[in-house]
């Protein structure tokens, strides 16, 4: 129960500010000596010494304003992102709940995007092939499934990837504000499937700003304020003080 | 271990499938515009240097022909190369999977339109009375794996670098357009000046692959010095682009 599956220490990540390179080649040659210092010297810190442990089967919740840093984090966890100090552990395989359509292409079929999906996260074509009448029948999309997904509406692109993403068997589930997509039917049908995989064990670092969802599903949760950690604990108490602050 | 092959060779066949799917889905003439633009070309030279000024050569049109198919392999995957990262965005930021598959994927959906189109050179030869030659069936595997390494390494050098420089999508077409003209496509390597020799065809890396792939097309022999040199070229390109995504990659989900 105790073994420790996502371990930060002191993690910092910052990023250098970008625009000297966005204006192109020749803006960038041209001010050469200012633009290689302002790539050294400017640079946006999005975490500053975090440092926290979930243990295995627990579900995190992260909360904070925008730009506090919680999508650094899940980036950073998925293993997307390096850090520029302190190290970060993440032991299992990784599924992301995407957001609306992330890694989806508009013209395949819902069939076709579901094992696009599926290879993309980590899984063998068998794998998928063995699963995809359980992830069709989830997501309820019938005889649609065989349309390309640019005609569908965005509640069943979201019931689309819910369905592969939870179907995946995946040993730490990353989601970012996911629940708020599909129809009421749907959200509760997602929650309940969500709160499944978490009581069958599965790690999930859950970042989101329905505070209600967070109390009720997390296990601890951690109030993100510009980059630190400003409260770390049980998810009525870190849900009351980030309140009060608001 | 075997597991991981196998995912590694999934992610490959899934994403070549998605690439070719995706070409194809609400094109009423599909394949047939893979052909199309190397034969529209061929047709535009052919005016343009036998009809209009005369160059004296025989058989200028399976000349151009021979040339025009592989060069339109490596230009079709150099210039889509841009957007080949750019273009999967959300999927590099939220997910960490090999991210050099998916040049593989672009790459590799080409070579398979080049292949494709082989049977219009055969159909061509047919027209001009020239025969087949059985050194096609190891020369044309040859040829292909050597340039698909040299166009993979490219692609994988020119889509890193897009991410952190936009403009060299522009200045990838103006490149490409200029190494055609520098390579000895419309022309033979033997009429090329002596004092261009050195820029056109030693230094150039497309020259010996696609002097070796017009040879092979129309006498069926292969130059074991070309060979040489184009495997040459293509091993630098491959490591060149290799090491360039290396040292780039880790960046990838913070400038997208």
């Amino acid at each position: 129960m105790s073994e420790c599956i996502i371990v930060f220490n002191d993690v910092s990540k910052s990023y250098p500010i970008y625009h000297h390179i966005t204006g192109g080649i020749k803006n960038f040659l041209f001010h050469l000596p200012k633009a290689l210092s302002s790539v050294k010297n400017s640079r946006f810190v999005a975490l500053k010494d975090v440092s926290f442990k979930v243990n295995q089967g627990e579900t995190l919740g992260i909360i904070g304003e925008n730009g506090a840093g919680k999508s650094t984090m899940l980036g950073l966890i998925a293993g997307v992102l390096k850090p520029s100090k302190g190290e970060v552990i993440v032991k299992g395989r990784i599924s992301p709940l995407l957001e609306l359509g992330a890694g989806f292409h508009p013209e395949l079929t819902g069939r076709e995007n579901i094992m696009l999906n599926g290879v993309l996260l980590g899984l063998t074509r068998s794998d998928v092939l063995k699963k995809i009448d359980e992830i069709i029948d989830f997501s309820e999309l019938d005889e649609f499934i065989d349309q390309p997904i640019r005609t569908y509406s965005s509640g069943m692109l979201a019931r689309l990837g819910f369905s592969v993403a939870s179907s995946l068997n995946p040993e730490i589930l990353l989601i970012d504000e996911i629940l708020a997509v599909g129809d009421k039917l749907f959200q509760k049908k997602s929650k309940e499937a969500l709160l499944k995989l978490i009581n069958g064990g599965v790690t999930t670092v859950f970042v989101s700003h329905d505070l209600e969802s967070v109390k009720e599903i997390c296990h601890r949760a951690i109030w993100l304020d510009h980059g630190k950690v400003r409260a770390e604990g049980e998810p009525g108490k870190v849900v009351e003080q980030y309140k009060i602050m608001l | 271990m075997n597991k991981r092959v196998q995912h590694y060779l999934d992610l490959i066949v899934v994403l070549t499938q998605k690439e070719i799917k995706v070409r194809y889905k609400n094109s009423v003439f599909g394949y047939l515009w893979s052909i199309g633009h190397p034969l529209a070309f061929a047709f535009v030279f052919f005016i343009a240097f036998k009809v209009v000024m005369k160059v004296q050569m025989e058989d200028y049109t399976l000349f151009l022909i021979a040339g025009l198919f592989p060069w339109q392999w490596f230009s079709n995957s150099v210039n889509a190369a841009p957007t080949v990262f750019w273009g999967n965005a959300s999927l590099i930021k939220k997910v960490n999977f090999s991210r050099h598959i998916l040049p593989v994927a672009t790459v590799l959906q080409d070579t398979i339109h080049f292949i494709l189109s082989i049977p219009v050179i055969v159909f061509f030869m047919f027209i001009y009375n020239k025969p087949i030659s059985l050194s096609w069936l190891y020369g044309i595997p040859l040829l292909l794996a050597i340039q698909f390494l040299l166009t993979y390494g490219v692609s994988l050098m020119v889509s890193s670098i897009n991410l952190f420089f936009r403009d060299l999508e522009r200045l990838t077409v103006i490149l490409t357009t200029l190494l055609f003209y520098f390579t000895p496509i419309i022309y033979p390597e033997t009429m090329v000046p002596e004092r261009y020799k050195f820029l056109v065809i030693d230094i150039n890396p497309l020259s010996a692959l696609m002097v070796s792939w017009r040879n092979l097309f129309l006498n069926g022999t292969l130059e074991p010095a070309s060979l040489i040199v184009s495997f040459v070229y293509s091993v630098l390109a491959f490591v060149l682009g290799y090491t360039v995504y290396r040292k780039l990659s880790w960046k990838f989900a913070e400038v997208i």
